[in-house]
Parts: C-alpha cells; sequence; structure tokens
C-alpha cells in the first residue's frame, strides 16, 4: 500500500505543481500582454484575462490586482472613457482582491481610481472624491509606511493641485525625493508590483 | 522487506511510467478536445457590444469581445461547463456549455442592468437641485453664490424658469399661480410659515438656510401624488443626513451676528448641532437710508438644534428643530388723508420641529415616518398716527379710516404625521404608498373678535415608477385628501412619462390634477368652500451633460372653482368658488459651465400668457403678479490666483399690469384704474474671498462676502396702492433702492487626513 500511497502524494504534488505553473505562466503571459497593450480595449481584454485568473483561483490577489490596475490605466490614457464606470469596475476588483488579502498596493489602485473620478469634476467632486482618494493614501501608508508608490501618487497629487490651493512644485519635490529614495531600496517578489520609480524620477526632474 | 533503496527504486519505475501516461493522456487529451468558442455579442437592440468578458466558470480559459462583438477562443476543458458573460452596464449571464472538441458558435444577448445613472428620469416640471442628486441644477453653495440671493434659497429659485420676479412679496409665483400656491416641505413634512412675517408690500428671506440641506427639488407643476395642497408648485428640501466633520462655526456682519456648531461621533454614526443667529439692522439703517420711517427696527432672532443617528441597518433618524422671533414697526403715509400716517407693528414668533425616520427593511422595502409640529404667532397692530404720532380714531361712519385701526393676533399651528412605505420591484421600478394627518389649529383674533379653526386633514397616497427599459418610463399616481373642516374629499391623479431620445437628450410629458383648500383668512368668513382645482399637462424636452444643460418646457394650467370674493358691504365679504383661470406658456433654461474655463452661467427665459378671474377681480383678466417675459442670467467666475469668485445676476421682467378695483353701486366689482408698470430690471452683484481654500491643513476656514444689489440704480415700480376714493395712489417700491451686505464666514473643523499623511513623510 505504502507506494500507492506515496505515488498518491506525489501526483498530488505534482498536479499542485503543474497548477501553480499554469498559473505563473498565465500570469507572465497576460504581465506581457498588459505591456503590450496601447488602446483601451487592449487593456479591458488584458483586466478580463487578469479577472478571469483570479475568479479560477480563488486565492491569489494579484490578478485582481492586475485586472483594475489595467483598467485604471485605461483611465489616465483615455480621456473619453467613462470614469464613474471604470472606477467601479475597478472597486469592485479591489474589493474580490481584498477578501483575500489587504495591502498596500490596493489601496495604492483605490486611489488612483477616486482620483480619477474626482478629475472628472474637481471643483464640484474635490470635497468627495478627493478626500477619499487621500483617506485611501493614509490607511495604504498604515499598512506600509515605506511603500514608493503611494509617496509617488501622493507627490502626483500635490504637484497637479495648484498652488494657490496648496500645491504645486515646491511642495511636490520632497515626496517625489521620497518617492524615489524608496523605489531604489524596492525588491519585490516575482510579479509583485513594481512600478512607478521612472516615472517618479521624471517628475521629480520638473521639480528641480 | 524491502530495503531503502528498493522503494526508490521501485517509486522511480512507478513515476516514469505515471508520467509517461499523464503524458500521452494530456497529449491525447488536448489533440482531442481543444474547442473552439467563436459568437457574437449584442445587447437587447440587436447592437454589438464591446468589451464583454467570456469566460468558461472557473478556469483561465476565455476572450473578450472586439469592436464589434465578436470573440473568438480555445478551451482543453471537456464536458459539461459553465459559461459566464460579464461586462459593465448589463446583467451577468450564465448558461450550460458541453464542450466535446468540435467548433461551437455561442451567440449571446445581454440585457443592460437598470442603471440610475443612464437611466431615464422624469423631468417634466421639475428641477431637482442639491449636491447629492445627478442632475443637480443648484447646489446650496449655488444659492450661495447667486448674486441677489444672500443665500435665500427661494431668491435663488427665482433665477430658474417659471418663477415670477415679484419684488413685493415673498414666495414663489410659479406659471400664473399666487405664492399661496407654492408649499414647501423639509423631508416630507409641509412648512406652515416657510418665510419671516412680513410687513405688506416688503418681501422677507426664507427661514432655511441652504446650508441644511444636501438636495432640493422646485417642481413647477406636475409633481408626485406624494404631495399635495399646492396648486401650483411645490419646494422639496431634503436635509442633510451626517454632516462631513465637527466644527464650529461663526459669521460676523454689520447687520448678523452667528455662532454654531456641529458634532460628528468618533464612529461617524451620530451627529448633533446648536446654532444661533441675530440680525439687527440698527447699524445699516443709519448707513443707508430706508423710505419708510422705521419705529422699531427690525431685529430677528434665530436659534436652531438639531440630532442625527444611524441605525443599524443603515436607516437615518433626523430631528430639527428651529426657533424664530422676529419684529419691526414702520410708518407710511396714510393715503386718504394727507398728513396723516400708518404705523404697522409687528412680531412674530416661530417655533418648528421636524423629526425623520427612513429605514430600510427587509425584501426591498424602505420606510418613511415623519412628524413634525410648528406653531406661528403673529402679533400684528396698525394705528393711523397724525403728525406727532398721535393716535387717531374713527367713527363706524368714517369706516375706512376706522379699519385702519386694528389689531390682529393670529396663530397657526400645524402638526403632522406621515408614513411612505415604498418597495422595489425589480431594476428601477417601485412601488410606493402611504398616508398623512395634518391638524391645524388657528385661533384669530381680530380687533375683539375671536375665533377659532380646526381642521383634520387626512390624505392618502400610491404611486408607481415603471421602468419599461432604461429608456421609457411612466410614474403614475393617486392621491386622496378629505378636510374635516370643510367636510369634502378630492381625488387626484397624477401620470407623467419620459422616454430618453438620445444619449443625454430626453422628452417628457406630465398630467396631474391638485387641489389646495381655500386660505384660512377666507375660511372664516365662508367655512364651507370647496377646493380650489388646477390641472396640468406640461411636455419637455431636455439635454444635459456633466457641464451643460439645456431644457425647454411647454406648459398649459386650467383653474376652477377658485376663491371669489363677494363684497356684503363695503368691509364684509363672503367668498364663494366660482372663479377660474388658465396659463401658458413656454420655458428655456441653458446652463454650461464648459464653454469658458472657470466661467459658470445659466440663462432663464420664461414666457408666460394667463388670466385669471379671482377674489375681487371683475372678471379673467392678466392678474396683476404676471409678466409676460421674464428673463434671468447668472453668472458666477472663481479666480484662482486671487481665491476671489465673482458673481453677477441680472434680471428683467417686462412691465406687470396694475388695477384699482371698486365697488359700484350695486354692490359689484368694476375696474377703476389700470396701466402697466414699466419694464423691471435688477443687475445684482456678489463677490466671495476664500483665504484659506485649498490649504493642506486649514485650521480656520474664512470666506468673505460682500454683496450689493441692483447695482445699476435702476427704480423698481412694483404696482400701485390706491386710497379709498380712488383719488389718490401711490407707487410700491423697495424700501431702499439698494441694499448692501459684507460679512465674515469662519469656520473650525478638525480634519486630520492630510496630517497623518504629512507626519510620515
Amino acid at each position: 500500500m505504502k507506494p500507492i500511497l506515496f505515488t498518491f502524494l506525489l501526483l498530488l504534488a505534482y498536479s499542485s505543481q503543474a497548477q501553480s505553473d499554469r498559473y505563473t505562466e498565465a500570469m507572465k503571459k497576460n504581465l506581457a500582454a498588459f505591456g503590450a497593450a496601447k488602446t483601451t480595449a487592449d487593456f479591458q481584454a488584458v483586466a478580463n484575462t487578469f479577472e478571469r485568473i483570479g475568479d479560477a483561483e480563488k486565492t491569489q490577489w494579484l490578478p485582481y490586482y492586475y485586472a483594475g490596475l489595467s483598467l485604471s490605466t485605461a483611465g489616465w490614457s483615455d480621456p473619453n472613457l467613462d470614469k464613474d464606470a471604470n472606477s467601479t469596475r475597478i472597486n469592485a476588483l479591489c474589493d474580490k482582491a481584498e477578501t483575500i488579502e489587504k495591502n498596500a498596493e490596493i489601496y495604492a489602485l483605490r486611489n488612483m481610481s477616486a482620483t480619477q473620478q474626482m478629475m472628472v469634476d474637481p471643483q464640484t467632486r474635490w470635497q468627495t472624491y478627493g478626500q477619499q482618494a487621500s483617506a485611501f493614501l493614509q490607511s495604504g501608508l498604515k499598512l506600509d509606511p515605506d511603500n514608493p508608490r503611494l509617496y509617488y501618487l501622493q507627490g502626483e497629487s500635490v504637484m497637479n493641485t495648484p498652488e494657490a490651493f496648496g500645491g504645486g512644485k515646491a511642495k511636490a519635490k520632497p515626496i517625489f525625493e521620497k518617492a524615489v529614495e524608496l523605489f531604489k531600496k524596492e525588491q519585490p517578489k516575482p510579479m509583485y508590483p513594481h512600478w512607478g520609480q521612472e516615472r517618479a524620477e521624471e517628475e521629480l526632474a520638473k521639480c528641480q | 522487506m524491502l530495503s531503502f533503496s528498493g522503494i526508490q527504486k521501485i517509486t522511480n519505475q512507478y513515476i516514469t511510467r505515471i508520467l509517461l501516461f499523464i503524458g500521452c493522456l494530456f497529449f491525447i487529451q488536448a489533440a482531442l478536445s481543444q474547442t473552439v468558442i467563436t459568437g457574437k455579442i449584442k445587447d437587447g437592440r440587436g447592437h454589438p457590444v464591446p468589451g464583454v468578458s467570456i469566460t468558461i466558470k472557473n478556469s483561465f480559459d476565455g476572450a473578450t469581445s472586439d469592436s464589434s462583438g465578436n470573440y473568438q477562443f480555445s478551451t482543453s476543458d471537456t464536458g459539461s461547463r459553465q459559461i459566464t458573460v460579464s461586462s459593465i452596464g448589463y446583467r451577468p449571464l450564465e448558461q450550460p456549455i458541453l464542450l466535446e472538441g468540435k467548433s461551437i458558435r455561442l451567440d449571446l444577448q445581454l440585457r443592460e442592468e437598470p442603471n440610475e445613472m443612464k437611466a431615464v428620469t422624469i423631468t417634466a416640471g421639475s428641477f431637482s437641485a442639491g449636491d447629492s442628486k445627478r442632475g443637480a441644477v443648484l447646489s446650496s453653495l449655488d444659492v450661495a453664490t447667486t448674486a441677489g440671493s444672500n443665500a435665500d434659497i427661494t431668491a435663488a429659485l427665482k433665477t430658474l424658469p417659471g418663477a415670477q420676479q415679484v419684488g413685493e412679496q415673498e414666495g414663489l409665483f410659479v406659471r400664473g399661480g399666487t405664492s399661496q400656491e407654492t408649499k414647501q416641505f423639509i423631508d416630507g413634512s409641509l412648512v406652515n410659515n416657510p418665510y419671516y412675517t412680513s410687513v405688506p408690500d416688503i418681501s422677507t428671506r426664507g427661514r432655511f438656510s441652504p446650508f441644511l440641506f444636501k438636495g432640493t427639488v422646485f417642481s413647477t407643476g406636475g409633481y408626485s401624488a406624494l404631495y399635495g395642497q399646492a396648486l401650483s408648485s411645490v419646494v422639496l428640501l431634503e436635509s442633510i443626513d451626517l454632516p462631513e466633520k465637527s466644527e464650529v462655526d461663526a459669521s460676523i456682519s454689520p447687520i448678523v451676528v452667528g455662532v454654531g456648531t456641529q458634532q460628528l461621533a468618533a464612529n461617524k454614526k451620530s451627529s448633533w448641532g446648536i446654532s444661533y443667529n441675530y440680525v439687527n439692522v440698527g447699524l445699516y439703517f443709519g448707513l443707508v437710508k430706508q423710505q419708510p420711517d422705521y419705529f422699531r427696527l427690525p431685529q430677528f432672532h434665530s436659534g436652531d438644534a438639531n440630532f442625527r443617528f444611524k441605525t443599524k441597518s443603515g436607516g437615518m433618524v433626523k430631528y430639527y428643530t428651529t426657533f424664530n422671533y422676529n419684529q419691526m414697526g414702520l410708518r407710511r403715509p396714510d393715503l386718504d388723508s394727507p398728513g396723516l400716517k400708518n404705523a404697522f407693528d409687528l412680531g412674530n414668533h416661530n417655533w418648528y420641529n421636524n423629526l425623520s425616520w427612513r429605514e430600510y427593511l427587509k425584501n426591498g422595502w424602505k420606510m418613511n415616518l415623519s412628524a413634525s409640529y410648528s406653531t406661528n404667532l403673529d402679533d400684528i397692530s396698525q394705528q393711523v398716527q397724525g403728525a406727532n404720532n398721535e393716535a387717531h380714531f374713527y367713527s363706524d361712519s368714517i369706516f375706512w379710516m376706522k379699519n385702519k385701526n386694528f389689531t390682529l393676533k393670529n396663530r397657526q399651528d400645524l402638526a403632522q404625521t406621515r408614513a411612505v412605505f415604498e418597495k422595489k420591484l425589480g431594476g428601477l421600478s417601485a412601488l410606493r404608498f402611504g398616508g398623512e394627518y395634518w391638524y391645524n389649529y388657528n385661533p384669530f383674533t381680530y380687533q375683539d373678535t375671536a375665533r377659532t379653526l380646526r381642521d383634520n386633514m387626512f390624505a392618502g397616497f400610491v404611486e408607481t415608477d415603471i421602468y419599461l427599459t432604461n429608456e421609457l418610463a411612466a410614474k403614475i399616481g393617486l392621491r386622496y385628501e378629505y378636510s374635516s373642516l370643510i367636510r369634502k374629499s378630492d381625488l387626484a391623479p397624477r401620470i407623467s412619462l419620459a422616454y430618453k431620445t438620445g444619449k443625454d437628450a430626453q422628452i417628457s410629458a406630465a398630467y396631474g390634477i391638485f387641489y389646495q383648500k381655500a386660505e384660512n383668512q377666507q375660511l372664516f368668513y365662508t367655512p364651507d368652500l370647496g377646493f380650489t382645482r388646477a390641472t396640468h399637462y406640461i411636455l419637455n424636452y431636455q439635454k444635459m451633460t456633466k457641464d451643460q444643460m439645456f431644457r425647454v418646457e411647454a406648459y398649459y394650467k386650467k383653474y376652477r372653482d377658485l376663491i371669489k370674493t363677494e363684497p356684503v358691504n363695503y368691509y364684509y365679504f363672503n367668498y364663494n368658488n366660482s372663479g377660474s383661470a388658465e396659463a401658458k406658456g413656454i420655458e428655456f433654461f441653458w446652463r454650461d459651465k464648459k464653454t469658458f474655463e472657470n466661467f459658470d452661467y445659466w440663462i432663464s427665459y420664461s414666457y408666460l400668457d394667463t388670466k385669471r378671474d379671482y377674489l375681487n377681480y371683475p372678471g379673467e383678466i392678466t392678474p396683476n403678479f404676471a409678466s409676460k417675459n421674464t428673463v434671468s442670467l447668472v453668472m458666477k467666475r472663481f479666480f484662482t490666483d486671487w481665491k476671489t469668485g465673482f458673481n453677477l445676476t441680472y434680471t428683467y421682467a417686462s412691465g406687470r399690469p396694475y388695477y384699482n378695483f371698486m365697488i359700484n353701486s350695486s354692490g359689484k366689482y368694476y375696474t377703476a384704474d389700470q396701466g402697466h408698470t414699466k419694464d423691471y430690471h435688477s443687475l445684482n452683484f456678489s463677490m466671495e474671498y476664500v483665504p484659506s481654500i485649498g490649504k493642506t491643513n486649514p485650521k480656520t476656514f474664512v470666506v468673505l462676502f460682500a454683496s450689493m444689489s441692483n447695482v445699476l440704480g435702476y427704480h423698481p415700480v412694483y404696482g400701485y396702492n390706491y386710497s379709498f376714493s380712488g383719488q389718490n395712489r401711490q407707487a410700491i417700491e423697495p424700501p431702499a433702492n439698494r441694499f448692501y451686505f459684507v460679512g465674515c464666514f469662519l469656520s473650525w473643523g478638525v480634519d486630520r487626513t492630510q496630517d497623518a499623511i504629512n507626519n510620515n513623510l
């Protein structure tokens, strides 16, 4: 009996290895597709695939995170996209991701989602979505005070706020500096978020 | 017994064999069962839907539809599976599929998700305003920054189409209706005395600050069966739930001082607040000359308090109370006798309470309960005075002078309870029903004659929202009312429809019958007056995007059973229901926040053609409060660099008719004199300076506000008052040509959001 049991265990190990290989492979393939995506349709297709992977895996937050990040990228690049509908979907993906794990990266995504909704009509939406966005940053920093992306996003928000409203380049500069410093130290696990360093350096250069 | 190496050997053999076997299996399976699925996704109208995610449930296999709705993917899964289809704005779809290695064509149709943002709304007759509502026309900040409004809700609503520019009386005169035909409701409860009590020919402000409310609906006709007793129009005010943060506020100005606080509990589930304001125009009247001779300076005290809390199931309980006292006394020249004056003295106490409970029940039911109680006491007297302010008294034979000396105590109490239940019927369709009970108690003492009116009024209503699709909706309602005082009941049907004609455009239509009891002053004389009645027909087209709104609305309104005055003698009247009227018109509204950066403007135009036979009118004639053409242009520009906003409002109304009706020898009214006033123009200016705007962590929020009405110094005439003989007349004019205001509003709030972030740097 023993050999059979052993074989069975081995098979189980093999299949779970196969499973996680399959996950890694699917993720890598779709991360490459994400990197190549250009149009809103591309980003939506990439998001759909990530969500599909997340739904099938059930224990991974990264697919949902990347699905949201892909939609968020579409949100930044497509001025005609319905930001409210897009953000509603991003938020739903964040909700799904957070049932698995609560972390600073998801808060960074939530921050971008709220920021995009605010920018639809900053004057009237500042009080609601602007406040939400900064509350997400704060919650993210509580979980990970050294997250470079949160500082990068905060820097963007400060830089894009008119000086008369307490923003501006001078105020954004130390925040970007901190972001770049943290980016240099960052050593992410495979497939974990690692975006933002180049952007942060570019923005910091604009503040000099 | 096998040795360890033996086990390992056998195991290795096993593994090799098994792996080989599995490899073959995979290969065979892959070769056999690669299923290709293709298809097209369409919506309910057969249009392709792009960006839809099609997935074999619990697998990585799937695709996204392209711009023509087509999709294609292959899967190595076999057997019976579920395919799921999802896209924003559509109901998710799940259906079984049998994978056998053969190609499958699967065309699917998605049903639109009922979506409040996308769905049509019934807009005929109503303007939604407020921060929370979509389609907001005016936010509370808009009310405050509309030049000429000085943060009075009614004044700001007058810049919208449908409302007349009547400067000598408070209230909203809507589409040929009197100001009594517009009623205000707070959280569903009628407000009996929404304005400070006024003296004749001088209008007053509303009692309620725009910042109490998160939403305002100004309906200029065809309103819902949930409301009644208003022939023309309703203003629905929805109070805010919880304040965003705790704060302390103060306002300082030469006219008004105020302090208040709002405290939000740490768990953000409850709040309370109190505030007090005191208005004294003594200093102001010293600087800006007023036409009447004020012997008692206008003074206003107002205090309010509130508490609100969230219930466990997400409902809300709110209580609001306000107490007001105002007084003023003024002398104006007597029209009948040169050298004499009429001294009018007024004191008013008002206490208003509103308690409401909104609760979400099981199975899609929602409940709104409310109760309100208000008491209003007017203490009014008038005296004819001579050159040295000494009283003059007259005998019965000089009744027209004798009646100018009077005292009047009028107390109006209103207690109400109201219950509304709502059930969602799938999608956006809903059924609402409920009832209300009003108890009116009105003791009234004129000279030494005391009378009391008591009325128990019941109303029941049912209304349904039917969404046939996101594009087509109907609202059908019925309202029943019974008044114990007049012992009469009425049944009022209301129907409206809306159809979406494009992405942002829609047409709607409304029809309804509206009833209103006669005014108490009339019921004192003739207690069995029936309900007055109006029928509305409205057609509306609206195109609205985030920054722009265009709206055109045409209406026809037919009145019957209006109150007519029957003179018994020169100073005693009876009333009957023989009056009638009709009004028709067309109105345009355009608001644009987009074309010019940081510049927001709107234009309203109203055309009104109305004839009315009521009170002492000798026949159907254009009433004295109706202008044929009314235009408002409101402009707002905020300069970020200066932290300053400038606001201008220009209003034009064509001249109104004025009349002097007298009684002839056979006891009938006739028109002794008539004419048209000159056109009305007004240019109002206001500005606000907000030095703390956008500061990352403002401890103190400061707004400096200044306004000036009638910048161009135009001299308006609202109409004429006539002497008893009809020989003398005097123009009705505002007490001063211009009104100036400067004030400083401060608030100290605690907002730690930015603090926390900065501390992390």
